[in-house]
């Protein structure tokens, strides 16, 4: 098994897919000839051609409809949106042109499109660079949305992604591209629905997705040597959230804290919280947390920048004065 | 154009103001809800750059006022009609409405309700044809209005840059919803503005069905022969408001009547009369049979067919089964 790293993943994907398949494209802002921000269409240019690794001009609705209408007639475009922050320009395209089009048209025409994006505070980016935009997307019916939290779910993600002939947003994270990770060589699929226990324990759930899953699995060893046996869940899938396996858990640990990177009002934490009010409310010992970031637009300064965010150490922090021991 | 495919035409231009007018009244004895955008005034648009492309074969997308768009290319006009009135039955089972009018297998690919939405979907339907090689051509239809979003720039432009099959046709009506063009509207002749993005256009008179095939009979080549996108203005108008909303009060009595006086229907009929190949006694049977049918067919079918059930409310949300979602066939 090879260690890869997450752009090396992704782009794995990428090449594999368009081998498979002449109607696979790829296209966004730099990604051809430049090789893309993150490298994650690096060489396909070259061994793709203009025609399928297209580099797009700065014109975020335009060239996402395109891509858009493409998917109408079978191509299957990957389009990369250079920023998620970029993405608010081309919400009319996903939220009412592929989102809607199967429903509309009485299911005649459908859009297997992928628009992949990475999103999350990076290092010093500003208030127009570094936002978490899942929540918008997550609430919308007709598109699908995951988020990978290590190279090997950003391959395999996006591999049935592709082949999905729904719309499927990609949340990617723009400090995660050169995490590394096992990868197994031979080609696999992970399911676009779902949540994945990285981390068994029976006394409370901390529930994470993208980023915030591996604050969570640093948090459950601190809490380990302090007694508290954490279980850790990445809700790789934001929509649909999956609600049989958030009772599961919640029903085993009967405690539960969501750690979100994005700013709690109307966000993944509300919503896994109204999930387990609906599904196992009386089976709680106690309240559940959110611990999720200041809601306020991301400053330059670094260090009013790093006091947004949470961190482990804030997961931990939570977790004790949940078991009143802060 | 011979006197033959006029006939031909007048027939079906004559039908589509007639199946407009029905859908009007129907509308106001509230069997049509939503909004409804009507075409009467500017059929000579659909009619006369259809006629020059392959309706069914070129892929065909425009905005809300789109039910002649869809029975052109081919669409069944008692599934249109049935979709106006929310059946099952309908073109879109009843979940689209008036404005979302599709018929895939004839490849009328919608009608979209964002204005200007249809611009990119029109270069990436072209995009899909050039990279499969086909001889199919997309046609954009879509308002004046319409250009002034950022869709129509960042289209013209990629579609450009990238030499895509696609054929943008604007029905300048004047008006963009309750404003006229030159009070929103910095350049009134459309066809200018696509100067700069390099990309050859030209201007028709859109209530002279004639003239209008010649002027898209050269889009069309131009489209089809590969030479990259072409865009076509249509001077024309709309008799009613915007849509059953619009009490049309921003509008001269004088203005409608000098552009009623250039009914693109009664242009062509009194051709054919003047050529002897018509009577204005045959003219009104054909109108009679035509408002009989619809009458008898059209309304018939869409008043007699079955609501869609509340049980399949969540149908056609998301993909039926599909195996990749749970990450392929085990």
């Amino acid at each position: 098994m090879a260690e890869l790293m997450y752009w090396e993943a992704i782009r794995r994907a990428h090449d594999e897919e368009m081998t498979n398949d002449p109607l696979v494209i790829a296209m966004g802002e730099d990604i051809g000839v430049a090789g893309g921000t993150y490298k994650a269409t690096q060489g396909l240019y070259d061994k793709y051609g203009p025609e399928r690794v297209i580099d797009t001009p700065i014109s975020e609705n335009g060239f996402t409809g395109l891509g858009i209408g493409a998917s109408f007639i079978g191509v299957r475009p990957v389009i990369e949106i250079m920023s998620v922050n970029f993405a608010w320009l081309a919400m009319d395209q996903i939220f009412n042109s592929a989102a809607k089009v199967r429903y509309m048209s009485g299911g005649q025409l459908e859009s297997p499109v992928v628009i992949r994006s990475p999103g999350g505070t990076a290092h010093q980016l500003g208030a127009q660079h570094s936002a978490r935009m899942e929540k918008v997307f997550m609430g919308i019916a007709g598109l699908r949305v995951v988020t990978p939290s290590t190279p090997k779910q950003a391959y395999g993600l996006l591999k049935s992604a592709i082949r999905c002939n729904d719309p499927v947003f990609i949340n990617e994270h723009e400090l995660m591209y050169n995490m590394k990770g096992e990868v197994p060589d031979e080609e696999f699929f992970l399911p676009l629905e779902g949540s994945e226990v990285v981390r068994q324990g029976k006394d409370v759930t901390l529930f994470g997705y993208n980023i915030s899953v591996h604050w969570c699995k640093q948090a459950a060893d601190v809490l380990a040597k302090q007694g508290i046996d954490c279980e850790v869940i990445d809700l790789y899938s934001l929509s649909p959230l999956d609600r049989e396996g958030i009772k599961t858990s919640v029903s085993k640990t009967h405690r539960a804290v969501i750690v979100e990177e994005a700013e709690a009002p109307v966000g993944v934490g509300s919503e896994v919280m109204a999930i387990i009010n609906e599904e196992c409310f009386f089976e709680l010992d106690a309240a559940p947390v959110r611990v999720s970031a200041v809601n306020v637009p991301i400053p330059y300064n670094h260090t009013l920048e790093k006091a947004v965010i949470p961190t482990a150490k804030d997961v931990v922090d939570a977790v004790l004065k949940m078991f009143g021991k802060a | 154009m011979n006197i033959a495919d006029k006939k031909r035409l007048l027939r079906e231009m004559l039908y589509a103001r007639r199946f407009e007018e029905r859908c009007y009244e129907a509308y106001v004895e509230r069997k049509i809800g939503g909004f409804l955008h009507l075409y009467p005034g500017q059929e000579a648009c659909c009619f006369g750059v259809m006629e020059a492309a392959r309706p069914g074969h070129d892929y065909v997308i425009t905005g809300y006022r789109d039910h002649v768009h869809a029975i052109k290319c081919g669409a069944d006009p008692k599934e249109v009609m049935a979709e106006l009135y929310g059946k099952e039955t309908g073109s879109s089972k009843g979940r689209g409405g008036s404005m979302h009018i599709f018929d895939v297998k004839h490849r009328f690919m919608g009608g979209y309700a964002l204005v200007g939405g249809p611009f990119p979907l029109a270069a990436g339907i072209a995009k899909g044809i050039k990279l499969k090689g086909g001889d199919e051509i997309a046609i954009c239809f879509l308002g004046d209005a319409a250009n002034n979003q950022g869709t129509f720039h960042e289209s013209l432009n990629m579609a450009a840059v990238w030499k895509l099959p696609v054929l943008y046709i604007c029905e300048n009506n004047l008006y963009g919803i309750g404003t006229r063009i030159d009070r929103s509207t910095a350049e009134t002749d459309q066809h200018k503005r696509v100067s700069g993005y390099d990309i050859p256009s030209a201007c028709a008179d859109g209530q002279d069905l004639d003239a209008v095939f010649k002027a898209a009979k050269k889009a069309v080549d131009h489209v089809r022969s590969g030479k990259g996108p072409y865009f076509l203005e249509l001077k024309t108008y709309r008799y009613r408001g915007h849509s059953m909303s619009d009490s049309n009060a921003y509008r001269s009595k004088d203005e409608e009547k000098e552009w009623g006086d250039r009914d693109p229907i009664n242009h062509v009929r009194d051709e054919i009369i003047n050529a002897g190949k018509l009577t204005m006694e045959e003219y009104k049977a054909m109108d009679k049979e035509i408002i009989d049918q619809i009458e008898n067919e059209v309304i018939k079918f869409a008043e007699e067919s079955p609501e869609p059930v509340v049980a399949d409310l969540e149908k056609y949300v998301l993909a039926e089964n599909d195996p990749w979602v749970q990450g392929g066939a085990k």
